[in-house]
C-alpha cells in the first residue's frame, strides 16, 4: 500500500505553508529519516523527513507553491514492489476528496461524519504522523521515578535521567528533590560548591549561545539616546490610564525598534545558509529572565500594533513565560530581539545574537547625565544603546541606520505615530 | 613513559576475574589473567557449580524416598557417595575446561601462578608472576584484584580435612559420616545440612545468631526451620561454639545454648562461619589499598584508594557472591574503557539464592529491615500450597513474600522459599531494575500453570486483591 506524505503542521496553530523547496524528485529512493522538502511559514522553514522507507511514487505540488493546507497530501511514497500506474487516478480522487475536510475543524464528530470520504491510506498515515508526534515528545521514565515525581508534583520536562539512553531513574527524581533542598540550606552543605545538572533548557540556551558566537561574526553599534521626551509622553499617557494599564518604557522601546526596523528593513532579516530572509512584519523577541534560564517570547506584527496593544501582549507573554504555558509559537521565530537590562541599573552592554536573527538591541539603564544640548550643558536623561549585529545579514552602514532610526524614533516618539 | 605489557592484569579467575578480563579484551583491550589453579575460581571448581551437583544427587534420593506417591514402587536402591561425589567433580572440570577455552577464544593470556604487586608509578605497576617454573615480571596500566576468599576457621579449631571439615572435605567426603555437625547456618550451611540431611546423615546445625539463614526474612527462615526440623535435623539457634574436642572416632563440641553450655557429639564436623578474603603477599602495602574488617576497600566503581588498582568480588564488601563478583568486573573493566552513564551497583538489588531444599531466595529489604528504616510498607504474601503447579509437582511447601514501599508502590524486597524458586527470583530483579511499581507487576500477564503465578498472587495480596488465596 502507497503512503501519502502530508503537509506537516510546524507549529499547532499552523493551518498552510509554502513548499519552498524539493530536496528529490520521482523515482528517488528514499529511506525513514531523509530530508525529502522544506516548508516555510511565515515563522519558519523546516525540512521535513521521510516517515518510511520507499521510492517517491509521485510529486503533487509544485516547487514554490503557497497556501498549502496542513495534512493535505503533497507527495505519494510507494513500498517495495508497488508501481505507480494504477494508484495516480485513485490518488487524484482521494486528494479532491479530503481538500474538502479542514482539518481544523475536523472534531469527532465531524470525523466520524466524513468517515466513508476520508479513505484508509490517510487514517494510516494520520495515526502514523500522531505516533511519530507522541515518540518525538516521550518522556522515557521508569514507572517509579513517574510516580515519585507526581507525587512530588516535579515537572518531568525538568528532569535528566541518568539511566540507560537518558531514562529518568527515581534516584533522578529523589536527587532533584536533594538539590533544592540544598540550595535552601546552603549552610548545611560540607562542600563548598554545589552541583546542579543541566536542565534541557540551559542545555539549549548553551547550545544556542555557543552556535550563535561561533558562527554569527558580531560586530557591535552604541549610542546615547535622550529619552526625556518619551519620559514626559509615556506619563501623560499612563495619568489617562485610570489603572486600566501602564505603559512601559520598554513597551516604547518595542515600538521604536518596530517602525526603524520599517524604515531600514534590511535589517530586518535573518540568515538562512543559501538565502537572506527578509520580513516583511516586524516580530520582536523580548528576552525575558526565567527560574533557570531565559526564553524570548515574540510579540508578533509590532508594526501594526498600538502601543497598548503591545503592552498588554508583553504582559501576557511574560506572565506565561513564567509560569513554562509559553507554547512553542510563542517563542520560535522573530525577526529581531531586544534585550534589555536597564531595570538592573546596568549602564550599556552587547548582548549575544538570537540566531538566525540578524540583529540584537541591549538596552541599558535611562540615567541622568549631562549633556550638550544647543551648544550647553544641560542635564538629560540618557539610555545606551548597543545593537549587535550579524554581519552576514547587516553591514555597518545598515546596522547604524537602523540605529540612528531608532535614536530618531525614541528622542521624537510622537513620529511613532504617523 | 615506560611501556607496558598490559592494559589491565588481573589477579585471580573466579567469576569476578574471568569475567572482567573476558570483557576487557572484548572492549579492545590487552590483557593477562594470573591464575594458579582453578580457571573459574571456587565458585566453579569448588562452590556454586559442584554443590548443586551434589544437591541435584541429594534431590534425586529424596524424590525416590517419596516415589509411591507418584504411583511407583522402587526397591533395592543403593547409593555410592563416592559415584555421587565423582560426578560433581566431572561437571566442575567440564567448566573449568570451558573458562580456559573461553579466554582462549577472548585473546586473554593466562599466567598459571601467582601475582604479586610492585612497587610502581600511577601509569605503570609492575606484577611479578610466580609460576611452577620461574618468575616473570610484566607492567600492566590497570590491576585488578580478584582472588577471592577462603573458609574461616575459629581460633581455637581450624578444618584438618579428618574430622573437622572445610567445604572442600565436605564435598568430597571419602565416606559418608552416620552423623555430622555443621557451625554456621548461612546458605553453605544449609545446603551441606539439606544434602547430608537427604542421604541419610543424622545432622545437627548450630547457628549463634536467633534464626538459621540469618540474613533472610524472618518468615522465610521459620519456614525453613520447621522443614528442616521435620526431616529430623537438630537446629540450636543462638548457640555458640566454645571448643571442639577431636575423639577417637569422633567430634565433640561444646556448645553454649542461650548461656547453658551442652556437648553435641558426631562423627565429623563442618565449618561454614563465613570467609576470609585473600589479601595476603599481593604487594598491596606496596600502594594505599585501605581495608575495612579484612576486605579491601573501592569506591563505587570498585577503584581502591591506589589510582589503577581495582579490587571485585568476594576481596572487597559483601554480599559474597559470584554473580556480584561478574557484575563488578564488568562494571570496573567498562570504568576503566571510560565508558559514560555507568549505573554503580544498588546492593539492594542482588538477588541471594541458597539450594537446600526447600530453595530460598530472596533480593532486597527484609520485613524487618525495611521497618528498622521507618519505611511505611504494604507485605503480600501467598503460599505454594495455592499454587496448581506445586502441588502437581509434588513440592507445595513454602511460599512467597514482597514488600512495597506504601507511599511509592517501590518493591524494596522480595522472599521466596519453595520449589525452584532460585529461578524465579530473577523477575523480581527485573521488576527492581526496572523500578516497576505494584502496578505493572500486577498487569503483567503470567503464563498459567506455573510456580510463578505465586509471584503474581503475592504482589496482588500485598494490596489485598489475591485470588487465590
Amino acid at each position: 500500500m502507497s503512503i501519502d506524505i502530508l503537509m506537516p503542521a510546524l507549529s499547532p496553530t499552523m493551518e498552510e505553508g509554502t513548499l519552498s523547496k524539493w530536496l528529490v524528485k520521482e523515482g528517488d529512493k528514499v529511506e525513514s529519516g531523509d530530508l525529502i522538502a522544506e516548508i516555510e511559514t511565515d515563522k519558519a522553514t523546516m525540512e521535513v523527513e521521510a516517515i518510511d522507507e520507499g521510492v517517491i511514487g509521485k510529486i503533487l505540488v509544485d516547487e514554490g507553491q503557497e497556501s498549502i493546507k496542513v495534512n493535505v497530501p503533497i507527495a505519494i511514497l510507494l513500498l517495495e514492489g508497488e508501481e505507480l500506474t494504477d494508484l495516480t487516478n485513485k490518488v487524484e480522487e482521494e486528494i479532491i476528496e479530503k481538500k474538502s475536510i479542514d482539518k481544523k475543524i475536523i472534531d469527532d464528530k465531524i470525523l466520524e461524519d466524513n468517515i466513508v470520504k476520508v479513505s484508509k491510506p490517510t487514517f494510516k498515515s494520520e495515526i502514523k504522523e500522531k505516533i511519530l508526534d507522541i515518540i518525538k515528545d516521550r518522556i522515557f521514565i521508569t514507572p517509579l521515578a513517574k510516580r515519585i515525581a507526581k507525587q512530588r508534583d516535579i515537572d518531568l520536562n525538568s528532569l535528566l535521567g541518568s539511566g540507560p539512553n537518558g531514562r529518568i531513574l527515581k534516584v533522578d527524581v529523589e536527587n532533584y528533590n536533594n538539590n533544592k533542598n540544598v540550595k535552601n540550606l546552603n549552610k548545611t552543605s560540607i562542600d563548598n560548591f554545589e552541583l546542579v545538572k543541566n536542565s534541557a533548557m540551559r542545555k539549549t540556551i548553551a547550545d544556542r549561545l555557543v552556535k550563535s558566537k561561533n558562527e554569527a561574526p558580531h560586530f557591535y553599534l552604541s549610542l546615547d539616546c535622550n529619552i526625556d521626551e518619551l519620559l514626559k509622553i509615556r506619563s501623560a499617557l499612563n495619568s489617562k490610564a485610570k489603572e486600566q494599564y501602564k505603559i512601559s518604557v520598554n513597551d516604547m522601546i518595542i515600538k521604536a525598534s518596530s517602525a526603524a526596523l520599517m524604515k531600514v528593513p534590511r535589517a530586518n532579516a535573518s540568515w538562512e545558509n543559501e538565502n537572506t530572509k527578509y520580513f516583511h512584519t516586524t516580530d520582536i523577541s523580548v528576552a525575558v529572565a526565567i527560574e533557570g534560564g531565559l526564553i524570548t517570547p515574540i510579540i508578533k506584527d509590532v508594526q501594526s500594533k498600538g502601543l497598548l496593544q503591545i503592552s498588554e501582549d508583553m504582559k501576557n507573554l511574560a506572565d506565561k513565560a513564567k509560569n513554562g504555558k509559553l507554547l512553542p509559537e510563542d517563542y520560535i521565530g522573530g525577526s529581531f530581539s531586544i534585550s534589555n537590562l536597564g531595570m538592573y541599573g546596568i549602564k550599556e552592554f552587547s548582548a549575544v545574537i538570537n540566531p538566525p536573527q540578524g540583529c540584537i538591541l541591549a538596552v541599558g539603564a535611562g540615567e541622568k547625565r549631562p549633556t550638550v544640548i544647543n551648544e550647553q550643558i544641560i542635564i538629560a536623561t540618557i539610555m545606551t544603546v548597543t545593537l549587535s549585529c550579524d554581519h552576514r545579514v547587516v553591514d555597518g552602514a545598515v546596522g547604524a541606520e537602523l540605529l540612528s532610526e531608532f535614536k530618531n524614533f525614541i528622542e521624537n516618539p510622537s513620529l511613532m505615530l504617523l | 613513559m615506560t611501556k607496558n605489557d598490559y592494559d589491565l592484569i588481573v589477579i585471580g579467575g573466579g567469576p569476578g576475574g574471568y569475567v572482567a578480563a573476558i570483557k576487557a579484551s572484548q572492549l579492545g583491550m590487552s590483557v593477562a589473567l594470573v591464575e594458579d589453579k582453578h580457571l573459574g575460581g571456587i565458585c566453579l571448581n569448588w562452590g556454586c557449580i559442584p554443590t548443586k551437583a551434589l544437591l541435584r544427587a541429594s534431590e534425586i534420593r529424596h524424590m525416590l524416598d517419596n516415589v509411591s506417591e507418584f504411583g511407583f514402587t522402587v526397591s533395592d536402591i543403593k547409593m555410592d557417595i563416592n559415584n555421587i561425589t565423582k560426578r560433581s567433580r566431572k561437571v566442575a572440570a567440564q567448566l573449568s575446561e570451558g573458562i580456559s577455552h573461553l579466554l582462549k577464544k577472548n585473546k586473554v593470556f593466562v599466567y598459571e601462578g601467582f601475582g604479586n604487586l610492585e612497587k610502581g608509578s600511577i601509569d605503570s605497576k609492575t606484577i611479578m608472576i610466580k609460576t611452577k617454573t620461574e618468575t616473570i615480571s610484566k607492567k600492566a596500566k590497570n590491576v585488578i584484584i580478584a582472588t577471592g576468599a577462603r573458609s574461616r576457621n575459629l581460633p581455637f579449631i581450624s578444618s584438618d580435612g579428618v574430622n573437622v571439615w572445610d567445604y572442600k572435605t565436605a564435598m568430597t567426603p571419602p565416606k559418608l559420616p552416620s552423623s555430622l555437625i555443621i557451625i554456621g547456618s548461612g546458605a553453605i550451611g544449609m545446603e551441606f545440612a539439606s544434602f547430608y540431611n537427604d542421604l541419610g546423615v543424622d545432622v545437627t546445625v548450630v547457628e549463634a545468631l536467633p534464626s538459621i539463614l540469618p540474613n533472610e526474612d524472618e518468615d522465610i527462615s521459620k519456614i525453613v526451620d520447621n522443614n528442616f526440623k521435620k526431616r529430623g535435623v537438630v537446629i540450636k539457634t543462638n548457640a555458640t561454639l566454645k571448643s571442639v574436642e577431636i575423639l577417637n572416632k569422633s567430634v565433640s563440641a561444646e556448645i553454649s545454648v542461650n548461656g547453658k553450655v551442652e556437648k553435641i557429639n558426631a562423627e565429623k564436623l563442618i565449618l561454614a562461619i563465613g570467609i576470609v578474603p585473600n589479601t595476603e603477599n599481593l604487594g598491596l602495602d606496596n600502594y594505599n589499598v585501605n581495608f575495612d574488617k579484612g576486605h579491601i576497600l573501592t569506591n563505587e566503581w570498585m577503584e581502591t584508594d591506589e589510582k589503577g588498582i581495582y579490587a571485585i568480588g568476594d576481596v572487597t564488601a559483601g554480599p559474597w557472591l559470584a554473580h556480584k563478583a561478574s557484575h563488578e568486573g564488568i562494571l570496573c573493566v567498562e570504568k576503566i574503557a571510560g565508558h559514560k552513564d555507568l549505573i554503580p551497583i544498588d546492593k539492594t538489588s542482588i538477588p541471594g539464592c541458597t539450594y537446600c531444599r526447600p530453595q530460598v531466595a530472596s533480593i532486597g529489604l527484609t520485613e524487618k529491615n525495611a521497618k528498622f528504616q521507618n519505611l511505611n510498607i504494604k507485605v503480600g504474601k501467598f503460599p505454594f500450597v495455592g499454587n496448581g503447579k506445586a502441588i502437581a509437582l509434588g513440592d507445595s511447601e513454602g511460599m512467597i513474600k514482597t514488600i512495597f514501599n506504601k507511599d511509592t508502590g517501590e518493591l524494596i524486597g522480595a522472599h521466596m522459599v519453595g520449589p525452584e524458586v532460585t529461578e524465579l527470583i530473577q523477575g523480581f530483579s527485573i521488576a527492581k531494575k526496572l523500578e516497576t511499581t505494584e502496578q505493572e507487576l500486577m498487569h503483567t500477564i503470567f503464563p498459567h500453570p506455573t510456580l510463578s503465578e505465586s509471584m503474581h498472587e503475592s504482589v496482588l495480596d500485598a494490596y489485598n486483591q489475591a485470588i487465590h488465596y
